[in-house]
């Protein structure tokens, strides 16, 4: 780096020479990698690029992947809301104890939450033995779509309840005393002192679980579900029918869903609090 | 804040109530189906530590597979994550934004695409597909980000760039700046971000399912295994493995990060 014209300070020397391990073992494990992984396709011709949207059997996929990772964004984050403003208000012995508890779960890998699923919803299951002894006859849930949501909410409820209780616990109580004494009900204090303080933890949050519930490979695997999800549609391609191509094109359209989802949340959350 | 009644928000504390249940009670039975004689007649059939001991029999190689790996994952990650934040949290050039930008990636992404990526350029290179390196690469490449940030926030303290500065003027030459001052200086957040990459790799499945081998199997690939073709017993009682070792490791970063917010401020 010394050829260059305008020798650098030695400072700025230091912070390269710093960087350059990691910029090295990155450059080659993951740049060159997915750099190849993106001009895969092109081989099969440029329409493979579209085919998630062209081919019925990977649009509907994607459709499912999608509207399952809506759902259970949306539902993780209104019990996750729920659970962290109670948490954040509540004085109790064990109650970080049980905050631990409740986010231990955030380091379990998925196959272990799809396993959960079937203990409770599967063959051998506790709602099958439950429900033949109501005279039922023993019923499943852990294999349809039912399943495959329960284990997302899952696995995504404890980032909610920690990022919520996090974000209660620093709301501005003065903002919801000044509401009640003027006579707010609590609904209009839901909607005027707690949503907006709450907002930008919604939006960060929320993006986090859309990305990981659309990325999510390992419950799905377990579980060996009837409803098809990208993740498991593009094992299938390159494992079973060796179809690199496809399952690259697959990767790419995933890929650009769970990156452009976090990153528009983050252009949200710079244009809502531009202190930063 | 003041604390209320319960009664004031019956629909909060159920909600709590419940999603507590919802949490706590998969782990709990599958803890017990992990220790029982049989899965369907429950409790009543005897506990017995037999479908532990056939893990550790079949699997009990996956375990030291996993803490190799997650050590190694470890040290990789403090050797080139350490130095590079340093050197994001110094530099304000637009290459180093770009770089920090791009080293999210892997973790914006799917695991399933990075894998499949390296299978795509390194797959045929045979001795390194079928070594433990194929997966520890991924796994370092999936959670150098998060070394990374947790320590370059630490290093950009304000009080930092002073004690580095007067540790130069003292004729500290880099290594001993770098060494003796900054690195002690923060510790706390390399230690939490040590933790945090160990409960990452151990627990890594995504990357890790597509990357390992009959020979190089971790313990959530032997999860997988065990859940797709052995008992349910068998399963529970290694799921009940997985739980000793990750939750010390889960409890001690718990009190460290607790521990840096009191030092350090949020």
């Amino acid at each position: 780096m010394t050829a260059t014209p305008n020798p650098m300070s030695r400072a700025s020397q230091i912070r390269l020479l710093c960087m350059l391990p990691a910029l090295v073992f990155f450059a080659a494990f993951w740049l060159l990698p997915a750099a190849t992984l993106i001009a895969l396709p092109a081989e099969k011709g440029w329409e493979t690029y579209l085919l998630v949207l062209t081919d019925a059997r990977y649009l509907n996929s994607l459709l499912n992947t999608l509207w399952l990772s809506l759902a259970t964004t949306l539902v993780t984050l209104v019990l996750g809301a729920a659970v962290g403003i109670y948490l954040a208000r509540r004085r109790f012995r064990g109650r970080q104890a049980l905050i631990s508890l409740l986010t231990a779960p955030l380091a379990f890998p998925g196959v272990i939450v799809g396993f959960f699923v079937i203990l409770i919803g599967g063959r051998q299951g506790t709602f099958a033995s439950l429900t033949s002894s109501l005279g039922m006859g023993r019923m499943t849930f852990a294999y349809g779509v039912i399943g495959l949501f329960l284990a997302y909410l899952y696995f995504s409820l404890p980032r909610a309840i920690a990022s919520y209780t996090a974000a209660a616990e620093s709301m501005d109580p003065q903002l919801e005393e000044a509401a009640r004494v003027l006579g707010a009900t609590r609904w209009q204090i839901t909607r005027d002192a707690w949503w907006p303080q709450l907002l930008p933890t919604t939006v960060a949050c929320g993006a986090i679980v859309f990305a990981t519930a659309m990325g999510a490979f390992g419950t799905a695997f377990t579980l060996s579900s009837q409803f098809e999800v990208v993740p498991i549609t593009i094992y299938t391609e390159f494992t079973n029918y060796a179809n690199f191509a496809v399952a690259a094109s697959l990767s790419i359209a995933l890929g650009l869903v769970t990156w452009g989802v976090l990153f528009l949340a983050r252009l949200l959350s710079a244009d809502a609090s531009p202190a930063q | 804040m003041k604390t209320s009644t319960p009664s004031r928000a019956p629909l909060l504390f159920f909600t709590t109530v419940g999603i507590c249940l919802f949490m706590v009670a998969p782990v709990l039975v599958s803890v017990m189906a992990g220790l029982v004689n049989s899965y369907n007649r429950g409790l009543s059939s005897g506990l017995t530590l037999r479908w532990v001991q056939q893990v550790w029999d079949v699997y009990g190689s996956t375990v030291g597979a996993s803490i190799g790996l997650a050590l190694a994952c470890v040290a990789c990650t403090l050797l080139l994550g350490v130095p590079c934040a340093y050197g994001l949290a110094r530099s304000r050039s637009r290459f180093a934004r770009a770089f920090e930008e791009l080293l999210l990636l892997p973790v914006a992404i799917p695991g399933l695409a990075t894998a499949l990526a390296l299978i795509l350029v390194y797959g045929n290179m045979t001795s390194l597909r079928q070594s433990f390196g194929f997966i520890l690469i991924g796994h370092v490449i999936f959670t150098l980000p998060f070394m990374v940030r947790t320590v370059s926030a630490a290093f950009q303290r304000p009080d930092l760039l002073a004690i580095e500065e007067a540790a130069r003027t003292l004729g500290a030459g880099f290594p001993q700046r770098f060494l003796g001052v900054l690195v002690p200086a923060v510790l706390p957040a390399i230690v939490a971000g040590m933790l945090m990459v160990f409960t990452l790799s151990i627990g890594e499945f995504n990357l890790t399912w597509m990357l390992h081998t009959p020979l190089t199997r971790t313990l959530p690939v032997g999860l997988a295994d065990s859940y797709a073709s052995m008992r349910i017993e068998v399963g529970s009682a290694y799921t009940l493995v997985f739980l000793i070792v990750i939750l010390p490791v889960l409890w001690l970063l718990q009190a460290l990060t607790t521990l840096i917010q009191k030092r350090y401020g949020t």
